[in-house]
């Protein structure tokens, strides 16, 4: 019930946010398609951990700054080598152990490896994930393991 | 106060369009699908993510930058996810990276 009015919420914020309008009648059209999603929502049984992860919120706040920080540091790393004239690459292909507990958390762990440049995620295992990398340097960076912690710190426990 | 943010916002503006083209030539010239998807990461990344950077400065503490922020995040959420795609289908479809040395596929 919680998820349900959170995303409602969510719903609406986003309406008035993308709209800009606050005339009576577009505000009540708005809070009536809301109610119709999480309603359509609810009978779908998609209201969950995975369709609404509110549990993540809070705990994503640290994460984010980090990953954008990390982002911006590997486009550097590899935007030099893609105009370096010799091409100093060499691609990597190795599996990254996981320790996230539900699939929501590997989700996050395997799109954050593929938001940063250098690393992408080729395939998510139960406890690993198949990695292709521009670099070996971006093999061993993953399997020093501090994003992999940082993802299971927010992921917090699977059945929240 | 109007001169520096537009400074700013030109900088992000150009830097992104920078970026963006450096993705491109990664994708001209790196040698195969997988390591040509690191190219087109700059172009999502940096590329993407600057030039919205300059236009949220352009626009100030308006609606305008909220919905320029959410193009950012759907930006950020989905064109990983369509990465993932592209590269398990390219590998189911039976595509081997190139690498120096032969790692184990578990696949």
């Amino acid at each position: 019930m919680f998820r349900a009015v959170s995303l409602a919420a969510f719903l609406f914020a986003t309406w008035l946010l993308l709209s800009g309008y606050f005339t009576g009648l577009l505000i009540t059209l708005g809070v009536l398609s809301c109610v119709g999603v999480v309603l359509i929502a609810a009978r779908m049984d998609v209201i969950d951990h995975e369709g609404h992860p509110i549990h993540i919120g809070w705990r994503s706040a640290s994460y984010l700054p980090w990953l954008v920080w990390q982002i911006v540091l590997s486009n550097i790393d590899v935007a030099r080598r893609i105009l370096a004239p010799s091409l100093p690459i060499d691609p990597t292909v190795k599996q990254i152990p996981c320790t996230q507990r539900s699939d929501l958390g590997r989700v996050i762990y395997a799109n954050s490896i593929t938001l940063t440049p250098g690393t992408v995620s080729l395939r998510v295992l139960d406890d690993e994930i198949l990695v292709h990398a521009l670099t070996g340097g971006g093999i061993a960076d993953l399997e020093e393991g501090s994003m992999d912690r940082k993802v299971t710190a927010i992921e917090g426990h699977a059945d929240d | 106060m109007e001169t520096v943010l537009d400074i700013f916002s030109w900088i992000a503006i150009v830097g992104g369009g920078l970026f963006a083209m450096i993705g491109g030539l990664g994708v001209l010239r790196l040698p195969d699908l997988f390591s040509r998807m690191h190219g087109a990461g700059i172009t999502d990344t940096l590329g993407a993510g600057l030039i919205i950077l300059g236009l949220a400065l352009q626009s100030g503490f308006t609606l305008i930058t909220v919905k320029l922020i959410l193009i950012l995040v759907f930006l950020f959420v989905t064109s990983p996810t369509s990465s993932y795609a592209l590269a398990n289908a390219a590998l189911s479809a039976g595509l081997r990276p190139l690498t120096a040395k032969k790692e184990d596929m578990s696949s």
